[in-house]
């Protein structure tokens, strides 16, 4: 009996009779973090890392019956062992690391290796097995260190506050945009937010996360917005909601406005290259420390890694599973405009 | 290179004109004399013939990269521009950017490539690539492959100049005009305040129509206009001064030697004469259709037997100058009137009292092979570029045909990575005939609805083609037909566009190979 298998409903170990971020109802489900295409409606109960159960209700309801752990705490299901440990991508993400029998496979949901204030870092866990996303795995994914883009967001927004002129920028209203925030230089001007953004900034400082001062832009006075930068799903761009801005500049902030054509579609005036997902050096250096042999690869640029892997002496396959990030882009949009306002 | 990429990124990133034109009057105020030539000429889609083939670029990114040829296509594939990804693969080496002017990048780096052998220049594009940062690399590598492009109108760099030059508008466009060659001599005149320079040869900026939307009675008195044909050919302004005679195309070349018999008819204007007209293919007393005429544009000297079979001529329709004298600024009726002294072939003007004859002529102009009517007001000057009022063309509905979408490839540019270029096929005894390929006409929501069924319906793929479940419709619209031996179907179709997504349709509801080729008779 394999350790891992791939049903219907998603990721199963028929040894612990548990999924790992199932995309159907299940009995049992260990949640990676609590994007909505990894925490999914409908399951009996579910168990990921202390700092993601808030996140976890949010998305899933006060019913939910959730039970966090810390990470590295060991808990054991018919003789299957569970430990969850960092990965970098938001709060409370995690990767999943079963075990039994001295044979290991680690699922590492959604991951970044490089540093990120608002998270535990990504912690490299040696296994047999390692489930890996693929979401930018294309050799032209590098990225540049945080530090360079956030001086990038402070002078965009600068330039704007020195006319007076309001700074939209559009982030992923879970993690990103606490990120951003967190990178940001807050003396330049006062920080508004939307409300799925503020809701999650509340989650992120419980947890004890410094931010800085944000208010929820409630007031339609366009006065009070110049010079100020505010924080919103890019779901908003073009949206009634952001005119109240009056005269204000956008930007976006994503892996994808690496590429030119990415950052045209968007249609905002900048476009800053920063991802929650490792780039392709993260990749190939995240799966080397793993000592793993063999490699599935879930979602994104499967084909492309799968084929560089096994052309350099891994045993790699992709599997079809529901996680999103194709376009991730796009998933992001839909993603943060199902959370009510 | 450091200024000219910031140019570029500034052009690049915003949408707005004003910005545009303030990005570029602080680039040229600052640059000096050489390099604002040759930023003039990139700005205004002048190219340089790449030194080497393409896959000779896709081989040093790969190598500088060092990943196999596969993982290069793949990465290309997904950026949609070869430009791009080489300068997004190869690693930054930290020297960040280059302060090297922009003319010593073209004149002492590019430009010696050409005659380099391989190995030179394989040694020659790995440096540049190591001095310059990303978005340096990206502008120097679209520069080398001669794909630079950015989005600024001829008219936007024009006010961009005159806003950092203080010479007018029009002076500019006179100057630029023709085969303008970016050096400082050239720039030193360009930006000459003293104005009264037309040499010989050059053309006067052409003036552009605006499609007519709606009906045309909004347009007051039928009596204020003149009528006349729209023709399909290429606009053409002829010279004809000081024993000389140039015939320019509107994209700027000059295209005297290819039309040899538009030459000789133009020797029999007096000095001081410039024309404008359209260069149509003309046999036995009617238009010939425009794709035959497209044999001839690329024939700089071009032979006896293409000659026989495209016979062309200018039809003239306007008088520039006169006697030596720029008349533009008179009305168009007085211009009109010299005109028809002239030996030449003259648009006629069409009789029209009321605005239903107008309807009932351009109603005509499918069968004359004209592609509808222009409406000009009598006593308007001849404009600049494409000003809004005086000149309209009021084109005929296009031909249309529901198809059936079979095959899609990815995008480029701004719609890399999207599947945004499809084929259409049309039923033929039970089968799909492919018979027409469009990229435009869909909105950015319908763009993505059509890419995600297309993933979800992959059939086959065939390198960046796949082939797709037939279930989509569209109504596709286009401007003209005709038989074709190179097509499966045989036929071709002129500007096919997707005009909308049938939804309300099946694949069986598509039409049939037999209702489009009757369109051949119409």
């Amino acid at each position: 009996m394999s350790l891992l298998e791939l049903r219907p409903s998603g990721l199963f170990c028929p040894g612990g009779d548990f999924y790992i971020d199932p995309w159907k109802g299940v009995d049992r489900a260990i949640i990676t973090h609590g994007h909505a295409d990894h925490a999914r409606v409908g399951s009996k109960s579910y168990l990921c890392c202390n700092d993601a159960v808030e996140i976890l209700h949010t998305r899933l309801g006060h019913q939910a019956s959730i039970q966090g752990v810390a990470y590295g705490e060991t808990v054991s299901f018919g003789g299957v062992n569970v430990t969850l440990y960092p990965a970098g991508h938001i709060l409370g993400s995690a990767q999943i690391k079963v075990e039994s029998r001295g044979y290991s496979w680690v699922v590492s949901g959604d991951y970044k290796v490089e540093p990120d204030a608002t998270c535990a870092a990504f912690q490299p866990v040696r296994c047999n097995g390692f489930v890996t996303e693929a979401t930018f795995a294309l050799p032209i994914y590098r990225w540049r260190p945080s530090g360079e883009v956030f001086a990038q967001v402070n002078e965009w927004w600068r330039a704007n506050a020195a006319e007076k002129r309001a700074s939209v920028l559009y982030a992923y209203s879970l993690g990103k945009a606490q990120r951003l925030l967190s990178g940001v230089d807050a003396d330049i001007g006062p920080i508004y937010t939307h409300g799925s953004v503020e809701r999650l900034n509340e989650v992120y400082r419980r947890a004890g996360v410094a931010l800085p001062k944000t208010t929820y832009a409630l007031t339609a006075d366009i006065a009070t917005y110049a010079g100020s930068l505010i924080v919103a799903p890019p779901g908003m761009n073009g949206s009634s909601w952001v005119r109240r801005f009056g005269d204000f500049s956008t930007a976006i902030a994503s892996g994808w406005m690496q590429v030119r054509g990415h950052r045209r579609r968007r249609a905002v005036d900048r476009g800053f290259t920063l991802s929650d997902h490792a780039d392709w050096p993260g990749l190939l250096s995240a799966i080397r420390e793993t000592g793993a042999e063999t490699i599935w690869v879930t979602h994104g640029s499967i084909d492309p890694l799968v084929r560089w892997l096994n052309e350099n002496g891994w045993d790699a396959k992709g599997l079809d599973t529901q996680f999103t990030s194709d376009e991730a882009d796009q998933n992001e949009t839909s993603e943060t405009e199902q959370v009510p306002e | 290179m450091k200024r000219f990429a910031e140019l570029y990124t500034a052009l690049d990133a915003t949408t707005k004109t004003n910005a545009k034109v303030a990005a570029m009057e602080s680039y040229f105020r600052q640059a000096p004399a050489s390099d604002a030539a040759w930023a003039t000429y990139f700005l205004r889609g002048g190219k340089l013939r790449s030194p080497f083939p393409s896959k000779l670029m896709r081989q040093w990114a790969a190598e500088a990269a060092g990943i196999p040829a596969w993982l290069l296509e793949e990465c290309y594939e997904s950026v949609g521009d070869l430009a791009e990804t080489a300068a997004l693969l190869v690693p930054d080496a930290g020297t960040g950017s280059s302060d090297i002017k922009l003319t010593e990048w073209i004149e002492q780096r590019l430009a010696p490539l050409r005659a380099m052998p391989e190995t030179e220049q394989r040694e020659m594009i790995l440096r540049s690539w190591l001095q310059l940062s990303s978005s340096e690399r990206f502008v120097w590598n679209k520069l080398i492959t001669g794909s630079f492009r950015v989005g600024v109108s001829e008219g936007l760099v024009l006010r961009g100049l005159a806003a950092a030059t203080e010479v007018p508008e029009s002076v500019l466009a006179h100057r630029l005009s023709g085969s303008w060659q970016p050096t400082p001599e050239a720039w030193a005149l360009l930006i000459s305040k003293e104005t009264s320079d037309a040499a010989t040869s050059q053309p006067y900026p052409f003036f552009l129509s605006h499609p007519l939307e709606g009906s045309p009675d909004q347009l007051g008195n039928v009596t204020e206009w003149l009528v006349e044909r729209k023709w399909d050919g290429i606009r053409a302004q002829v010279i004809r001064r000081k024993g000389e005679v140039h015939i320019w195309s509107r994209g700027g070349e000059q295209i005297t030697d290819r039309f040899p018999e538009v030459l000789s008819e133009a020797w029999r204007l007096p000095n001081g004469t410039v024309l404008d007209g359209e260069i149509l293919g003309w046999n036995d007393g009617r238009v010939m259709p425009f794709a035959d005429l497209q044999q001839r544009i690329a024939r700089r000297k071009p032979g006896k037997a293409i000659l026989a079979k495209v016979p062309a001529r200018l039809m003239a329709f306007d008088l520039l100058e006169w006697d030596g004298v720029d008349i533009r600024a008179r009305p168009l009726v007085e211009r009109r009137t010299i005109l028809e002294t002239l030996p030449v072939n003259l648009s006629p003007s069409l009789p029209a009292l009321t605005w239903d004859d107008v309807a009932a002529l351009r109603a005509s102009s499918r069968e004359l092979g004209t592609e509808g009517v222009m409406l000009k007001r009598l006593h308007s000057p001849y404009g600049v570029g494409r000003q809004r009022g005086d000149w309209w063309k009021s084109k005929i509905e296009p031909y249309s045909v529901d198809a059936v979408l079979i095959n899609a490839q990815r995008g480029h540019g701004r719609r890399a990575s999207l599947y945004t270029a499809y084929t259409f096929g049309v039923w033929d005894e039970g089968k799909l005939v492919p018979f027409a390929k469009a990229y435009s006409g869909l909105t950015d929501a319908e763009i993505r609805a059509a890419d995600s069924f297309i993933r979800k319906n992959t059939v086959e793929r065939f390198g960046p083609v796949c082939s797709v479940t037939p279930e989509l419709v569209f109504e596709i619209a286009f401007e003209g037909i005709q038989r074709s031996t190179r097509h499966k179907s045989g036929i071709a179709v002129r500007f096919p566009r997707m005009a909308r997504w049938r939804t309300d349709k099946k694949a069986a509801d598509a039409d049939t190979l037999e209702t489009v080729k009757a369109l051949l008779r119409t």
